[in-house]
């Protein structure tokens, strides 16, 4: 056991360096005025950023939404498929992954645009240029396409483990599909669901690129706003860390409701 | 000014052409045979350039991104290799894409640079903090070549700090097929024409913004009084409406495909967009404009003074200069190097405008004070998180609901699960 805990050690200081410290740096920061003083002024002035917030946490919960929608059924399909042919359709839904996040984010960006592909398609079925980009909805879809696998990997990891023979006890049973899929599957697929959720939603809240590529940069959401802060004309590293903590502090709140689904006592079932 | 994303983005355009068989590669293929015989290096003073030869020094060297040679194009010179070649000094090279970012580098601490290239109201701004160190022209007989008028500028007016690299004025690129208007009567009204709407593409940077803003309201473009500043800031609601999109190098993208017709930029940017696009026109407002410069620095902390100010020097060398001038089509302050610049490109109003009109239409930016610098960007972060009301009215609830709805559902589901424990 003991030498069991001198492995994790490396793994351990690099969390320490990299992931305590610099949270508490961004706390440090946050509750600090220019010259080192304690002030509580940087998180109050992150009220005035009320509704970006509140886009960006509306943003990504669509997008959250519509991936577990997307993605759900796909899991199960993919768990009830033949094991060689799992494989292929696994490395399908990881094929867009394999190109960089901002190529893929740009390739929308000729999609979509007015001159687009697919505004000209519509305009040979005679409906007329419709504004699909520099919206928050064009927002969204880049995050569903870009979060998506993030969803179906975990999803599909838990549903691959559901025994065939649960199933086939429920419908032995009687149990109709209706009654299999809310009393069964969905239970033993909660784990699965709470991290994909995660997986999407924490990455889609603070993204930066996607809404000034599709949204225009008339769509700021929180990323971009800690962006300008950072690298930005407004050079304000204590304020942009104050965005971040408030930031970290809504993720974690939702967070902890999202373990609310996801019961404890798993093992048992 | 900023090119950092540019081969990103003209990278799949490039495909395009590829695939079209554009009738321009003709030409570029012509052009890059006469580049061969133009660009071969010879230095003023090799001595000079020899003395720390083997000594195994290296400068870091922080520069816009698509803002030098580098050979990429057959028979144009790599100045970096070049550089080293000559001096045994090894550069390590990077870049950056906004003003601000370097300035965050810096004054985050964490690395040194020998070299780097900021613009004028930057320049002022890192000279006021004691950010960039006095150069020692001794080092940089190569000053010479600057043109008179690009000397002792505004920010730096001693000329103390900064050895200018390129300029440029900024205007609208248009589309001259579909914007019915002579070329003289184009002001800067011309992005708030509803005419136009959703046609029109807008910077996504304050100060460049503000200035657009200004120049229509009358007020100077170095203004730091509130109430202008708010008055423009009010204009450039006022415009949020029929504007597409605010970019920065997605113009290239965006105007080169015709996705909008009127987009303000970087007068540089705007002839390398041209090429692409022939229905595009560049012009300078009638109003006026801003007129940048960017210029060469040393920071305070650089490791390799004397190293830097050879780079600096080599930098200034005619060949090299033109090299640069030519690779990055941006206008060039060396008097030398506009010799060399071909009678076309030198008789370009683009490029290079009249004397007259950069006298009486271009004002410098200088550096603005703290205070109206934040009010500049409060404003700005007001105007672009402002959304249209109709989405408001029902965000805000819909998403109060859903958090009530949320929690409700939590708490139910914990009471139940309770209740089942009990038995």
């Amino acid at each position: 056991m003991k030498q069991l805990k001198v492995l994790s050690l490396p793994y351990l200081v690099w969390m320490v360096i990299f992931i305590v410290v610099p949270l508490l740096m961004v706390a440090f920061f946050a509750f600090t005025t220019e010259d080192g003083s304690f002030t509580i002024e940087n998180i109050s002035d992150v009220g005035q950023y009320a509704n970006i917030f509140v886009r960006s946490i509306w943003l990504a919960l669509i997008a959250t939404v519509i991936c577990l929608l997307l993605a759900y059924p796909l899991a199960f399909i993919l768990s009830r498929m033949e094991k060689h042919k799992q494989g292929t359709m696994l490395l399908l839904v990881m094929l867009p992954m394999w190109m960089n996040f901002l190529l893929r984010t740009y390739a929308w960006m000729t999609l979509l645009g007015n001159n687009g592909i697919i505004n000209n398609l519509l305009g040979m079925i005679g409906i007329g240029p419709l504004k699909l980009i520099n919206t928050s909805g064009a927002v969204v879809l880049g995050m569903v396409y870009n979060y998506l696998p993030f969803m179906i990997l975990p999803l599909y990891s838990v549903m691959q483990k559901i025994d065939k023979s649960v199933l086939e006890a429920a419908s032995d049973l009687g149990c109709s599909f209706r009654n299999t899929l809310f009393r069964v599957i969905v239970p033993l697929s909660l784990p699965g669901i709470t991290s994909g959720i995660t997986m999407v939603f924490v990455p889609a809240i603070s993204t930066f690129i996607i809404s000034r590529m599709l949204g225009g940069g008339s769509n700021l959401l929180i990323g971009d706003l800690i962006e300008m802060q950072f690298l930005g004309n407004s050079y304000n590293p204590h304020l942009g860390a104050a965005i971040s903590l408030v930031l970290m502090a809504i993720i974690l709140v939702i967070m902890t409701v999202m373990n609310q689904f996801s019961p404890d006592d798993q093992v048992l079932i | 000014m900023k090119r950092k994303l540019l081969s990103l983005f003209l990278l799949p355009a490039a495909m395009l052409n590829l695939l079209s068989g554009c009738a321009s590669s003709e030409k570029t293929a012509e052009e890059a045979e006469e580049e061969i015989t133009a660009q071969t290096l010879t230095v003023s003073d090799p001595d000079y350039y020899t003395r720390f030869k083997d000594d195994g020094l290296s400068i870091n060297v922080y520069n816009w991104g698509e803002y030098i040679s580098t050979g990429a194009d057959e028979g144009t010179l790599d100045v970096n290799s070049e550089f080293e070649k000559l001096t045994g000094i090894k550069v390590n090279y990077t870049n950056y894409a906004t003003n601000e970012e370097l300035y965050a580098k810096l004054k985050g601490g964490g690395a040194t640079y020998d070299v780097i290239i900021p613009s004028d109201y930057m320049i002022s701004k890192m000279i006021k903090e004691d950010m960039i160190q006095e150069l020692d022209f001794e080092n940089i007989p190569n000053f010479g070549y600057i043109m008179d008028n690009f000397r002792n500028m505004e920010y730096d007016p001693e000329n103390a700090y900064s050895v200018p690299y390129t300029w440029g004025t900024v205007g609208i690129i248009y589309d001259e097929t579909m914007v019915d208007m002579d070329e003289e009567d184009i002001d800067w009204d011309l992005l708030w024409d509803e005419t136009y709407a959703d046609q029109i593409l807008m910077f996504d940077n304050p100060r460049d913004a503000f200035a657009i803003s200004e120049l229509l309201l009358g007020y100077s473009l170095n203004t730091e009084n509130p109430e202008e500043l708010a008055d423009a800031a009010e204009k450039l609601k006022e415009q949020k409406r029929i504007v597409q999109a605010y970019v920065m190098d997605e113009i290239f993208d965006k105007m080169g495909a015709g996705d909008a017709l009127i987009a303000p930029y970087y007068a540089g940017d705007a002839l390398t967009i041209m090429e692409e696009n022939d229905s595009l026109n560049f012009v300078v407002p009638k109003s006026g404009t801003n007129l940048f410069v960017d210029a060469m620095c040393i920071p305070v902390g650089a490791k390799q003074k004397e190293a830097a100010e050879m780079y600096i020097n080599f930098m200034c060398e005619p060949d090299i200069a033109f090299a640069n001038i030519d690779y990055i089509c941006y206008s060039t302050p060396h008097s030398a190097a506009f010799e060399m610049l071909d009678e076309e490109v030198r008789n370009d109003p683009i490029s290079y405008p009249d004397e007259e009109l950069i006298a009486e239409r271009t004002t410098v930016f200088v550096n603005l004070s703290d205070e109206a610098n934040k009010r500049m960007q409060d404003l700005w972060t007001e105007m672009k998180s402002a959304e249209d009301e109709t989405t408001n009215k029902w965000l805000m609830p819909a998403f109060l609901v859903l958090c009530l709805a949320t929690v409700v559902f939590v708490l139910i589901r914990r009471h139940i699960k309770n209740k089942k424990d009990i038995f």
